[in-house]
């Protein structure tokens, strides 16, 4: 392989208990080959006071581990607070910084920093903008194929481009917490109900089907995306590095199902089927990046559609 | 303590609706080209390069301005149709441009300067940090606010910024932050940013399904209906789903945005201008939305009590909300 792609851990998405935390965190830096991780509350500031100690001795760990850490910033600043939070972040961190909304990008400027991927980045235009503005990598939206990848990679060489390749897609964010509101209650009186779904609360059509899934004031997908499939061609379009979403699977094992993967040591239809044994608790999709509706499955199980 | 009068802010999908809001009070005008560079990107709908001429000169006679929505976000490798789209709305007079992505916000300040830029709704700036980077990097005059801010959250970042804010007063509600939503391409490959477009028309369907009425929205389910019940659009986030086995309108009712008696709040909260929403809707509901909110406007810049708008019949769903207007709502 020409140029090594690389691995990153995203941000915890969801309310884990602070001791579920420390040991996840604790395995990922022993035993999964990643080379970055991803901490901070992206998605509820009220979580984060119970969190504060243990991801700084994640951070830490981590570090030791070899690991790069990457620190992001809450994706809807909707509040004085939530600002305030985000500066205090920013201004404290020594190494790199993921802004997740445009006000966290803005704090970033003139300063090496990551895009995550609830930022509006579609066009080289944009793009182009961010690497003046200091971007040294970009996560883009989930929404994007494999196409626009091409010719984002093609017209903005130096940025490196990465993709969520393993989780719950992030589709939507509201003032509104959904999660409290499925159990009858206001969002300042929420009893911290999203704790209780470690994956989002799946949320299903009238006629049972899986759909979505809420993580308190976020929406995800119901489907997790797994995109070994398409990974050569992503590799051809320019994808430097992919990203796997924290879920109550086996992580590590995931990582190294991907690394063995970009390393050559498996093929990807057996990449296919390791993720998908590891995957309990959802179907995969990949629709998206073949300009599908990101629900839909496009490699089939009989062979790799392309 | 005096308001400036609020500056109403009316839709049209089509010249008729132009016709139709300039001639009911419109103060502006806005709408967007007949392509997916907008929001509104729907068959039938928009306007070709000689309507919005037309459409400039009649709004202007009437003392009215228009303003040219290129709010969805550019192609990569083909932002060609959206930068033409600034060009030509700049040159043929538009009062300003209403955009939302960064790298068209660059073009139209480098090469329209004399145009001014608004910033859409789409690109959900929140709060006043977010709302100064666009003035100061861009040149920004006007915020579309997003609909997830309450009455007093709308005048506290008032009170931080120096430019204009415009927020909605009725029509359609978005639940989730704008333009960061990829649920209908979830559901379709089809999403407002990338196509101007949300639960798109032509991926609904109506069944028929021991004697309920289901309607779904690609290969999905959005709500059923009993016989009696009145069936709406497939809006996904206005769907009825089940979470924890019980039914619901988690995200949101099918209701729609009527704000027209928070008038008095919001000029207080030091908002510039009102936005109504609805370039997907006729004429009529153009000429009765836009007559209401004018007298609403006149009545509250007399120092007058609000008129009864008698709006109940046009809203969508037939139902209202003031939204995240009030704290409740969350």
């Amino acid at each position: 392989m020409k140029d090594r792609a690389k691995l990153t851990l995203g941000p915890l998405l969801f309310n884990w208990p602070a001791q579920s935390v420390r040991d996840f965190y604790a395995r990922v830096a022993d035993e999964a080959p990643i080379d970055s991780v991803h901490l901070g509350e992206i998605v509820c500031p009220k979580r984060t006071p119970f969190l504060a100690d243990v991801l700084a001795d994640a951070a830490e760990r981590l570090a030791r581990a070899g690991k790069e850490v990457v620190w992001s910033t809450q994706a809807l600043l909707a509040d004085a607070r939530d600002v305030r939070a985000a500066r205090t972040l920013v201004q404290q961190t020594d190494g790199l910084v993921e802004a997740n909304d445009v006000t966290a990008m803005a704090m970033l400027a003139g300063r090496p920093h990551v895009v995550g991927p609830t930022v509006n980045v579609y066009s080289e235009l944009t793009l182009a903008w961010m690497a003046r503005n200091g971007a040294v990598r970009v996560c883009l939206p989930p929404e994007l194929p494999a196409q626009a990848i091409a010719a984002l990679a093609e017209r903005v060489p130096g940025i490196e481009l990465e993709l969520l390749a393993y989780g719950r897609m992030p589709l939507a964010l509201s003032v509104r917490c959904y999660h409290a509101r499925a159990h009858g209650l206001h969002k300042d009186g929420c009893q911290f109900v999203c704790a209780d779904d470690s994956d989002g609360m799946p949320l299903e059509t009238l006629d049972g089907e899986p759909f979505l899934a809420v993580n308190g004031i976020q929406t995800l997908s119901h489907a997790v995306v797994d995109l070994i499939p398409a990974v050569d061609t992503l590799l051809g379009a320019g994808v430097r590095r992919f990203r796997l979403s924290p879920h109550r699977v086996d992580m590590p094992a995931v990582a190294t199902t991907w690394r063995d993967l970009l390393d050559g040591r498996i093929e990807a239809g057996d990449g296919r089927d390791r993720v998908a044994r590891l995957t309990t608790f959802a179907d995969v999709a990949d629709g998206y990046v073949h300009g599908r509706a990101g629900a839909t499955r496009i490699a089939r199980a009989d062979g790799l559609a392309q | 303590m005096t308001l400036a009068a609020l500056e109403l802010v009316c839709p049209a999908g089509t010249p008729a609706a132009l016709r139709a809001a300039v001639d009911a009070g419109a103060d502006s005008v806005y709408l967007g080209f007949r392509d997916e560079t907008n929001a509104r990107n729907f068959p039938g709908l928009n306007f070709s390069r000689a309507e919005l001429a037309e459409g400039i000169a009649y709004a202007e006679r009437a003392g009215a301005r228009v303003l040219v929505a290129i709010n969805t976000y550019p192609r990569a490798g083909d932002p060609g149709p959206w930068l033409r789209a600034i060009d030509d709305a700049a040159s043929l007079g538009a009062a300003a441009l209403i955009l939302a992505d960064i790298g068209l916000l660059a073009h139209a300040r480098d090469n329209h300067p004399g145009t001014r830029r608004h910033l859409s709704v789409q690109a959900a700036a929140a709060n006043p940090q977010a709302i100064r980077f666009y003035a100061s990097e861009f040149g920004v005059r006007r915020v579309v606010l997003p609909r997830v801010l309450t009455v007093t959250e709308i005048a506290r970042v008032n009170a931080e910024i120096d430019v204009e804010t415009e927020v909605f007063a009725f029509g359609g509600l978005c639940v989730m932050a704008e333009g960061r939503c990829l649920l209908s391409s979830y559901a379709t490959g089809e999403s407002p940013n990338m196509n101007g477009v949300c639960s798109p028309a032509g991926q609904v369907r109506y069944e028929e399904r021991e004697g309920r009425l289901v309607s779904r929205l690609g290969d999905f389910t959005i709500n059923m209906f009993d016989h009696g019940e009145a069936a709406g659009y497939p809006t996904l986030c206005k769907g009825r789903f089940k979470a924890c086995g019980r039914a619901s309108y988690l995200f949101e009712e099918p209701t729609s945005l009527d704000a027209i008696r928070m008038l008095p709040e919001l000029a207080r909260a030091g908002v510039t201008a009102l936005k109504i929403e609805g370039r997907q809707r006729g004429r009529a509901y153009v000429t009765q939305v836009v007559s209401a909110f004018r007298r609403a406007v006149d009545a509250l810049a007399r120092g007058e009590p609000l008129p009864d708008p008698g709006l109940g019949t046009v809203a969508e769903g037939g139902r209202q909300t003031t939204g995240a207007y009030e704290k409740g709502w969350r």
